[in-house]
Protein backbone atom coordinates (compact mmCIF):
# COMPACT_ATOMS: atom_id res chain seq x y z
CA UNK A 1 0.00 0.00 0.00
CA UNK A 2 3.24 2.56 0.90
CA UNK A 3 4.57 1.65 -2.43
CA UNK A 4 0.85 2.33 -4.04
CA UNK A 5 1.29 5.82 -2.47
CA UNK A 6 4.61 6.25 -3.07
CA UNK A 7 4.75 5.32 -6.68
CA UNK A 8 1.19 5.95 -8.15
CA UNK A 9 2.55 9.45 -9.61
CA UNK A 10 4.96 7.49 -11.88
CA UNK A 11 2.36 4.85 -13.19
CA UNK A 12 -0.05 7.53 -13.84
CA UNK A 13 2.51 8.88 -16.26
CA UNK A 14 3.95 5.41 -17.08
CA UNK A 15 0.20 5.51 -18.69
CA UNK A 16 0.03 8.58 -20.43
CA UNK A 17 3.12 8.01 -22.13
CA UNK A 18 2.28 4.65 -23.29
CA UNK A 19 -1.18 5.85 -24.43
CA UNK A 20 0.61 8.47 -26.72
CA UNK A 21 3.10 5.59 -27.39
CA UNK A 22 0.35 3.73 -29.04
CA UNK A 23 -1.34 6.52 -31.07
CA UNK A 24 2.42 6.81 -32.64
CA UNK A 25 2.73 3.71 -33.74
CA UNK A 26 -1.03 2.42 -34.08
CA UNK A 27 -2.23 5.31 -36.24
CA UNK A 28 -1.69 5.45 -40.14
CA UNK A 29 -2.10 9.40 -40.17
CA UNK A 30 0.50 11.50 -40.14
CA UNK A 31 -0.97 14.62 -38.35
CA UNK A 32 -2.14 12.06 -35.50
CA UNK A 33 1.10 10.68 -35.31
CA UNK A 34 2.29 13.99 -34.48
CA UNK A 35 0.06 14.43 -31.92
CA UNK A 36 0.51 11.48 -30.57
CA UNK A 37 4.45 12.59 -30.01
CA UNK A 38 3.29 15.77 -28.27
CA UNK A 39 1.07 13.49 -26.00
CA UNK A 40 4.18 11.59 -25.18
CA UNK A 41 6.31 14.44 -25.16
CA UNK A 42 4.01 15.92 -22.11
CA UNK A 43 3.72 12.90 -20.17
CA UNK A 44 7.54 12.76 -20.26
CA UNK A 45 7.40 16.74 -19.38
CA UNK A 46 5.14 15.60 -16.05
CA UNK A 47 7.60 12.43 -15.25
CA UNK A 48 10.58 14.81 -15.07
CA UNK A 49 8.35 17.12 -12.93
CA UNK A 50 7.39 15.15 -10.54
CA UNK A 51 10.72 13.81 -9.27
CA UNK A 52 11.24 17.22 -8.39
CA UNK A 53 8.70 17.76 -6.26
CA UNK A 54 9.25 17.35 -2.59
CA UNK A 55 6.78 17.28 0.75
CA UNK A 56 5.90 20.38 1.93
CA UNK A 57 7.86 22.21 -0.46
CA UNK A 58 7.47 25.07 -2.19
CA UNK A 59 7.53 27.20 -5.62
CA UNK A 60 12.26 27.38 -6.64
CA UNK A 61 11.78 31.07 -6.14
CA UNK A 62 12.73 33.41 -2.99
CA UNK A 63 11.23 36.48 -1.75
CA UNK A 64 13.21 39.21 -2.90
CA UNK A 65 14.71 40.90 0.16
CA UNK A 66 14.18 44.33 -0.66
CA UNK A 67 10.22 43.93 -1.53
CA UNK A 68 9.85 41.60 1.36
CA UNK A 69 10.22 42.51 4.73
CA UNK A 70 8.37 40.33 6.70
CA UNK A 71 10.36 37.19 8.13
CA UNK A 72 10.70 33.72 5.45
CA UNK A 73 11.36 31.41 7.57
CA UNK A 74 13.21 28.79 6.30
CA UNK A 75 11.04 26.95 3.58
CA UNK A 76 11.93 24.08 1.81
CA UNK A 77 11.87 24.56 -2.37
CA UNK A 78 11.16 21.90 -4.67
CA UNK A 79 13.80 21.02 -6.80
CA UNK A 80 14.55 23.57 -9.32
CA UNK A 81 16.75 21.74 -12.19
CA UNK A 82 13.85 19.70 -13.76
CA UNK A 83 12.13 23.07 -14.02
CA UNK A 84 15.21 24.36 -15.95
CA UNK A 85 15.59 21.10 -18.18
CA UNK A 86 11.52 21.10 -19.52
CA UNK A 87 11.14 24.98 -19.68
CA UNK A 88 13.66 24.99 -22.59
CA UNK A 89 12.57 21.51 -23.69
CA UNK A 90 8.88 22.63 -23.92
CA UNK A 91 9.79 25.15 -26.56
CA UNK A 92 12.11 23.32 -28.43
CA UNK A 93 9.76 20.90 -28.55
CA UNK A 94 7.21 23.31 -30.29
CA UNK A 95 9.39 24.31 -32.48
CA UNK A 96 10.40 20.49 -33.69
CA UNK A 97 6.65 19.93 -33.95
CA UNK A 98 6.51 22.60 -36.54
CA UNK A 99 8.93 21.23 -38.21
CA UNK A 100 7.52 18.31 -38.60
CA UNK A 101 4.00 19.68 -39.72
CA UNK A 102 5.99 21.80 -42.25
CA UNK A 103 6.93 18.36 -43.63
CA UNK A 104 3.55 17.08 -43.56
CA UNK A 105 2.17 19.94 -45.41
CA UNK A 106 4.88 19.72 -48.18
CA UNK A 107 4.11 15.48 -47.95
CA UNK A 108 0.64 16.30 -48.34
CA UNK A 109 1.39 18.30 -51.74
CA UNK A 110 3.33 15.74 -53.39
CA UNK A 111 1.17 12.98 -52.50
CA UNK A 112 -2.22 14.07 -52.40
CA UNK A 113 -2.83 12.17 -48.98
CA UNK A 114 -1.33 12.12 -45.39
CA UNK A 115 -2.14 8.98 -44.69
CA UNK A 116 0.86 6.27 -44.34
CA UNK A 117 -0.34 3.13 -45.92
CA UNK A 118 -1.05 5.51 -49.23
CA UNK A 119 1.77 6.66 -49.45
CA UNK A 120 3.93 3.99 -49.40
CA UNK A 121 1.48 2.30 -52.27
CA UNK A 122 2.14 5.52 -54.24
CA UNK A 123 5.99 5.24 -53.58
CA UNK A 124 5.90 1.24 -54.67
CA UNK A 125 4.16 2.15 -57.76
CA UNK A 126 6.50 4.49 -58.96
CA UNK B 1 -12.96 37.70 -40.83
CA UNK B 2 -14.94 41.50 -41.49
CA UNK B 3 -18.04 40.24 -40.72
CA UNK B 4 -17.00 39.34 -36.54
CA UNK B 5 -16.98 42.47 -34.82
CA UNK B 6 -17.15 41.25 -31.63
CA UNK B 7 -13.46 39.08 -32.72
CA UNK B 8 -12.28 42.02 -34.04
CA UNK B 9 -13.27 44.86 -31.11
CA UNK B 10 -12.11 42.15 -28.31
CA UNK B 11 -8.51 41.51 -29.90
CA UNK B 12 -7.96 45.11 -30.62
CA UNK B 13 -8.47 45.14 -26.77
CA UNK B 14 -6.58 42.34 -25.80
CA UNK B 15 -3.71 42.62 -27.95
CA UNK B 16 -1.63 45.70 -25.94
CA UNK B 17 -2.20 43.62 -22.90
CA UNK B 18 -0.73 40.85 -24.31
CA UNK B 19 2.06 42.37 -25.84
CA UNK B 20 3.13 44.37 -22.51
CA UNK B 21 2.90 41.20 -20.10
CA UNK B 22 4.77 39.37 -22.84
CA UNK B 23 7.48 42.23 -22.01
CA UNK B 24 6.62 42.33 -18.01
CA UNK B 25 7.74 38.40 -18.60
CA UNK B 26 10.65 39.24 -20.30
CA UNK B 27 12.04 41.86 -17.73
CA UNK B 28 10.87 40.60 -14.55
CA UNK B 29 11.72 36.64 -15.10
CA UNK B 30 14.78 37.11 -12.74
CA UNK B 31 12.77 37.72 -9.91
CA UNK B 32 9.13 35.74 -10.42
CA UNK B 33 7.90 32.99 -12.57
CA UNK B 34 8.83 33.97 -16.35
CA UNK B 35 12.01 34.51 -18.56
CA UNK B 36 12.86 34.53 -22.40
CA UNK B 37 11.13 31.09 -23.39
CA UNK B 38 8.09 32.36 -22.23
CA UNK B 39 7.88 36.05 -23.08
CA UNK B 40 9.03 35.22 -26.46
CA UNK B 41 6.13 32.48 -26.93
CA UNK B 42 3.61 34.98 -25.60
CA UNK B 43 4.80 38.32 -27.43
CA UNK B 44 4.67 35.86 -30.22
CA UNK B 45 1.00 35.12 -29.47
CA UNK B 46 -0.17 38.91 -29.29
CA UNK B 47 1.19 39.11 -33.22
CA UNK B 48 -0.80 36.24 -34.67
CA UNK B 49 -3.52 36.81 -32.47
CA UNK B 50 -3.72 39.93 -35.26
CA UNK B 51 -2.99 37.79 -37.86
CA UNK B 52 -5.54 35.23 -37.26
CA UNK B 53 -7.91 38.61 -36.89
CA UNK B 54 -7.42 40.73 -39.22
CA UNK B 55 -5.38 38.45 -41.84
CA UNK B 56 -1.36 37.72 -42.55
CA UNK B 57 -1.44 40.67 -45.09
CA UNK B 58 -2.45 43.38 -42.05
CA UNK B 59 0.40 40.82 -39.92
CA UNK B 60 2.61 41.49 -42.02
CA UNK B 61 2.83 45.46 -41.73
CA UNK B 62 3.58 45.04 -38.54
CA UNK B 63 6.02 42.10 -38.45
CA UNK B 64 7.99 42.59 -42.15
CA UNK B 65 9.51 39.25 -43.01
CA UNK B 66 12.66 41.14 -43.70
CA UNK B 67 13.14 42.36 -39.66
CA UNK B 68 11.56 39.38 -38.58
CA UNK B 69 13.66 36.72 -40.11
CA UNK B 70 17.09 38.85 -39.29
CA UNK B 71 15.82 39.02 -35.28
CA UNK B 72 15.96 35.14 -35.25
CA UNK B 73 19.31 35.53 -36.02
CA UNK B 74 20.13 38.46 -34.56
CA UNK B 75 18.85 36.81 -30.44
CA UNK B 76 21.50 34.04 -30.54
CA UNK B 77 24.04 36.88 -31.30
CA UNK B 78 22.86 38.65 -28.87
CA UNK B 79 23.19 35.39 -26.53
CA UNK B 80 26.24 34.17 -28.13
CA UNK B 81 27.81 37.71 -27.85
CA UNK B 82 26.88 38.39 -24.19
CA UNK B 83 29.52 35.06 -24.07
CA UNK B 84 31.76 36.21 -26.26
CA UNK B 85 31.82 39.72 -24.44
CA UNK B 86 33.08 37.81 -20.78
CA UNK B 87 35.95 36.36 -23.24
CA UNK B 88 36.86 39.68 -24.04
CA UNK B 89 36.89 41.53 -20.81
CA UNK B 90 39.01 38.49 -19.46
CA UNK B 91 36.93 35.54 -18.17
CA UNK B 92 35.56 32.38 -19.72
CA UNK B 93 32.96 32.14 -22.41
CA UNK B 94 29.63 32.75 -20.81
CA UNK B 95 31.14 33.55 -17.82
CA UNK B 96 29.03 36.64 -16.75
CA UNK B 97 30.98 37.41 -13.71
CA UNK B 98 33.73 39.36 -15.41
CA UNK B 99 30.92 42.09 -16.96
CA UNK B 100 30.01 44.31 -14.71
CA UNK B 101 31.90 45.97 -11.52
CA UNK B 102 31.47 42.68 -8.95
CA UNK B 103 30.55 39.44 -9.72
CA UNK B 104 27.06 39.47 -8.75
CA UNK B 105 26.10 42.64 -10.55
CA UNK B 106 27.67 40.71 -13.45
CA UNK B 107 25.58 38.23 -13.26
CA UNK B 108 22.67 39.90 -13.23
CA UNK B 109 23.56 41.62 -16.36
CA UNK B 110 24.50 38.36 -18.32
CA UNK B 111 21.28 36.87 -17.13
CA UNK B 112 18.97 39.67 -18.49
CA UNK B 113 20.83 40.15 -22.09
CA UNK B 114 21.26 35.96 -22.26
CA UNK B 115 17.24 35.93 -21.90
CA UNK B 116 16.56 39.20 -23.97
CA UNK B 117 18.31 36.90 -26.92
CA UNK B 118 16.16 33.65 -26.32
CA UNK B 119 13.32 35.95 -26.36
CA UNK B 120 13.57 37.71 -29.21
CA UNK B 121 14.78 34.45 -30.96
CA UNK B 122 11.84 32.48 -30.10
CA UNK B 123 9.47 35.15 -30.60
CA UNK B 124 10.94 35.77 -34.19
CA UNK B 125 10.64 32.10 -34.82
CA UNK B 126 6.85 32.10 -34.10
CA UNK B 127 5.78 34.34 -35.53
CA UNK B 128 7.86 33.24 -38.71
CA UNK B 129 6.10 29.43 -38.81
CA UNK B 130 3.03 31.54 -38.16
CA UNK B 131 3.06 33.52 -41.26
CA UNK B 132 4.95 30.51 -43.54
CA UNK B 133 1.77 28.30 -42.41
CA UNK B 134 -0.68 31.10 -42.87
CA UNK B 135 0.99 32.32 -46.40
CA UNK B 136 0.95 28.43 -47.54
CA UNK B 137 -2.21 28.12 -50.05
CA UNK B 138 -4.36 24.67 -50.14
CA UNK B 139 -3.18 22.05 -52.64
CA UNK B 140 -5.72 19.09 -53.99
CA UNK C 1 1.95 12.88 2.13
CA UNK C 2 1.36 16.02 3.81
CA UNK C 3 -0.67 17.72 1.32
CA UNK C 4 -4.18 19.19 2.05
CA UNK C 5 -6.82 17.04 1.33
CA UNK C 6 -8.17 19.34 -1.09
CA UNK C 7 -5.05 19.77 -3.07
CA UNK C 8 -5.22 15.64 -3.36
CA UNK C 9 -8.90 15.51 -4.74
CA UNK C 10 -7.43 18.02 -7.07
CA UNK C 11 -4.27 15.71 -8.31
CA UNK C 12 -7.11 13.21 -8.38
CA UNK C 13 -9.26 14.90 -10.88
CA UNK C 14 -6.79 16.36 -12.91
CA UNK C 15 -4.71 12.81 -13.42
CA UNK C 16 -8.25 11.23 -14.25
CA UNK C 17 -9.10 13.67 -16.86
CA UNK C 18 -5.38 13.40 -18.62
CA UNK C 19 -5.91 10.21 -18.57
CA UNK C 20 -10.00 10.62 -20.07
CA UNK C 21 -8.37 13.24 -22.68
CA UNK C 22 -5.86 11.11 -23.83
CA UNK C 23 -8.10 7.70 -24.36
CA UNK C 24 -10.25 9.79 -26.03
CA UNK C 25 -7.88 11.23 -28.45
CA UNK C 26 -6.35 7.75 -29.16
CA UNK C 27 -9.82 6.57 -30.06
CA UNK C 28 -10.93 9.90 -32.49
CA UNK C 29 -10.39 10.01 -35.83
CA UNK C 30 -12.13 13.43 -36.22
CA UNK C 31 -8.62 15.35 -36.54
CA UNK C 32 -9.86 18.37 -35.57
CA UNK C 33 -11.67 17.63 -32.08
CA UNK C 34 -8.64 15.62 -31.22
CA UNK C 35 -6.15 18.70 -31.50
CA UNK C 36 -8.47 20.61 -29.50
CA UNK C 37 -8.63 17.77 -27.00
CA UNK C 38 -4.41 17.44 -27.43
CA UNK C 39 -4.58 21.13 -25.90
CA UNK C 40 -7.10 20.96 -23.64
CA UNK C 41 -4.44 18.09 -22.19
CA UNK C 42 -1.80 20.46 -22.00
CA UNK C 43 -4.17 22.64 -19.86
CA UNK C 44 -4.52 20.02 -17.66
CA UNK C 45 -0.94 19.15 -17.39
CA UNK C 46 -0.01 22.96 -16.85
CA UNK C 47 -2.49 22.28 -13.99
CA UNK C 48 -0.51 19.32 -12.26
CA UNK C 49 2.53 21.10 -13.40
CA UNK C 50 1.38 24.45 -11.02
CA UNK C 51 0.48 21.79 -7.96
CA UNK C 52 4.32 20.03 -8.72
CA UNK C 53 5.91 23.47 -7.77
CA UNK C 54 6.51 24.82 -11.19
CA UNK C 55 4.84 28.09 -11.94
CA UNK C 56 7.51 28.93 -14.87
CA UNK C 57 6.97 25.60 -16.63
CA UNK C 58 3.36 25.33 -16.00
CA UNK C 59 2.59 28.64 -18.01
CA UNK C 60 5.02 27.69 -21.08
CA UNK C 61 2.95 24.78 -20.99
CA UNK C 62 -0.37 26.60 -21.13
CA UNK C 63 1.24 29.15 -23.44
CA UNK C 64 2.78 26.92 -26.20
CA UNK C 65 1.11 23.57 -25.62
CA UNK C 66 -2.64 25.19 -25.26
CA UNK C 67 -1.94 28.30 -27.58
CA UNK C 68 0.51 27.97 -30.31
CA UNK C 69 1.02 24.23 -30.98
CA UNK C 70 -2.92 23.67 -31.24
CA UNK C 71 -2.65 27.11 -33.95
CA UNK C 72 -0.34 25.16 -35.87
CA UNK C 73 -1.87 22.04 -35.93
CA UNK C 74 -4.96 23.66 -36.91
CA UNK C 75 -3.39 25.59 -39.77
CA UNK C 76 -2.02 21.88 -40.86
CA UNK C 77 -5.23 20.61 -41.06
CA UNK C 78 -6.55 23.44 -43.13
CA UNK C 79 -3.97 22.63 -45.60
CA UNK C 80 -4.62 18.96 -46.01
CA UNK C 81 -6.75 16.72 -44.64
CA UNK C 82 -10.06 17.03 -41.69
CA UNK C 83 -10.58 13.65 -41.00
CA UNK C 84 -8.30 10.36 -40.41
CA UNK C 85 -9.11 7.32 -42.74
CA UNK C 86 -10.89 4.75 -40.71
CA UNK C 87 -8.90 1.61 -39.84
CA UNK C 88 -9.59 -1.33 -42.09
CA UNK C 89 -8.53 -3.59 -39.32
CA UNK C 90 -7.76 -3.95 -35.69
CA UNK C 91 -3.90 -4.92 -35.60
CA UNK C 92 -3.05 -6.19 -32.33
CA UNK C 93 0.79 -5.56 -32.47
CA UNK C 94 0.85 -2.18 -31.43
CA UNK C 95 -1.42 -3.05 -28.00
CA UNK C 96 1.24 -5.26 -26.98
CA UNK C 97 4.33 -3.78 -27.64
CA UNK C 98 2.52 -0.99 -25.50
CA UNK C 99 1.92 -2.87 -22.76
CA UNK C 100 4.97 -4.37 -22.84
CA UNK C 101 6.85 -1.30 -22.36
CA UNK C 102 4.75 -0.56 -20.17
CA UNK C 103 5.39 -3.26 -17.87
CA UNK C 104 8.54 -2.84 -17.87
CA UNK C 105 8.60 0.49 -17.03
CA UNK C 106 6.40 -0.19 -14.43
CA UNK C 107 9.16 -2.87 -13.07
CA UNK C 108 11.52 -0.11 -13.56
CA UNK C 109 9.97 2.57 -10.99
CA UNK C 110 9.97 0.11 -7.86
CA UNK C 111 13.40 1.20 -7.68
CA UNK C 112 12.64 4.82 -7.59
CA UNK C 113 12.31 7.17 -4.50
CA UNK C 114 8.47 8.13 -3.82
CA UNK C 115 6.57 10.89 -4.41
CA UNK C 116 8.22 13.88 -2.46
CA UNK C 117 10.46 11.99 -0.82
CA UNK C 118 13.12 14.61 1.20
CA UNK C 119 15.72 11.82 1.48
CA UNK C 120 15.88 11.10 -2.46
CA UNK C 121 19.23 11.17 -4.10
CA UNK C 122 17.62 14.30 -6.12
CA UNK C 123 17.33 16.46 -3.05
CA UNK C 124 20.33 15.53 -1.37
CA UNK C 125 22.46 15.82 -4.58
CA UNK C 126 24.48 18.32 -5.27
CA UNK C 127 25.88 19.27 -2.17
CA UNK C 128 25.66 22.10 -1.92
CA UNK C 129 22.38 22.59 -3.77
CA UNK C 130 21.48 25.10 -6.33
CA UNK C 131 19.59 26.75 -3.82
CA UNK C 132 22.64 27.36 -1.42
CA UNK C 133 25.02 28.56 -4.35
CA UNK C 134 22.70 30.66 -6.21
CA UNK C 135 21.82 32.63 -2.99
CA UNK C 136 25.61 33.44 -2.40
CA UNK C 137 26.38 33.99 -6.07
CA UNK C 138 23.51 35.38 -8.38
CA UNK C 139 21.09 36.06 -5.61
CA UNK C 140 18.39 36.14 -7.70
CA UNK C 141 14.83 35.50 -6.22
CA UNK C 142 13.76 33.04 -9.23
CA UNK C 143 16.32 30.27 -9.11
CA UNK C 144 14.79 28.50 -12.15
CA UNK C 145 15.97 31.69 -14.09
CA UNK C 146 19.57 31.54 -12.49
CA UNK C 147 19.92 27.93 -13.28
CA UNK C 148 19.32 28.41 -16.91
CA UNK C 149 21.07 31.24 -18.02
CA UNK C 150 23.68 31.37 -15.77
CA UNK C 151 24.93 27.81 -14.45
CA UNK C 152 22.99 25.87 -17.78
CA UNK C 153 24.11 28.47 -20.22
CA UNK C 154 25.79 25.83 -22.47
CA UNK C 155 22.57 24.26 -22.64
CA UNK C 156 20.38 27.03 -23.47
CA UNK C 157 22.53 28.69 -25.88
CA UNK C 158 22.50 25.37 -27.43
CA UNK C 159 18.56 24.90 -27.33
CA UNK C 160 17.98 28.49 -28.48
CA UNK C 161 20.28 27.52 -31.81
CA UNK C 162 18.05 24.66 -31.94
CA UNK C 163 14.50 26.97 -32.17
CA UNK C 164 16.20 28.50 -34.96
CA UNK C 165 17.11 25.80 -36.93
CA UNK C 166 14.09 24.73 -36.95
CA UNK C 167 12.82 28.18 -37.71
CA UNK C 168 15.13 28.00 -40.64
CA UNK C 169 13.68 25.02 -41.48
CA UNK C 170 9.86 25.68 -41.53
CA UNK C 171 11.23 28.88 -43.72
CA UNK C 172 13.12 25.95 -45.90
CA UNK C 173 9.99 23.99 -46.34
CA UNK C 174 7.16 26.06 -46.74
CA UNK C 175 8.09 29.62 -47.91
CA UNK C 176 7.78 29.67 -51.72
CA UNK C 177 9.39 32.98 -52.50
CA UNK C 178 11.32 32.61 -55.79
CA UNK C 179 14.62 34.51 -56.03
CA UNK C 180 14.67 37.16 -58.20
CA UNK C 181 16.60 36.10 -61.77
CA UNK C 182 20.00 37.49 -62.04
CA UNK C 183 21.54 38.87 -65.04
CA UNK C 184 18.60 36.96 -66.55
CA UNK C 185 19.39 33.47 -65.45
CA UNK C 186 16.73 32.13 -63.00
CA UNK C 187 19.02 30.25 -60.66
CA UNK C 188 16.04 28.39 -59.02
CA UNK C 189 13.81 27.93 -62.20
CA UNK C 190 14.30 24.31 -62.37
CA UNK C 191 14.25 23.20 -58.58
CA UNK C 192 11.16 25.00 -57.38
CA UNK C 193 8.25 23.41 -57.29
Amino acid sequence: MTTMLGLYNYWIVIFLMMTGFYVVIAQGNLVKKVIGLNLFQISVFLLYLTMGKVDGGTTPIQPDKSFFSGDPGNPIYSHPLPSVLILTAIVVGVATTALALALIVRIHEAYGTIEEDEILVQDRES
Amino acid sequence: MNHYSILRIAAKLLIPYILLYGLYVQFHGDFGPGGGFQAGVIFASGIILYGLVFGPEAARRVAPAGIVDRLIAVGVLVYAGTGVAGMLKGGQFLDYNVLAHDSTHGQHLGILLVELGVGITVSAVMVTIFFAFAARERTE
Amino acid sequence: MTEPIATRLIVILLLALLGWTEVTIARMRQLWAAVMLTGIFSFLGAGWMLILDAPDVAFTEAAVGAGIATFLMLATLGLTTREAKSPTAFKPLPLVVVIATGIVLVYGTLDMPHYGDRQAHIHTYPEPSYITKSNAEIQLPNIVTAILASYRGYDTLGETTVILTAGVGVILLLRNERRKPRDGVDPTAESTT
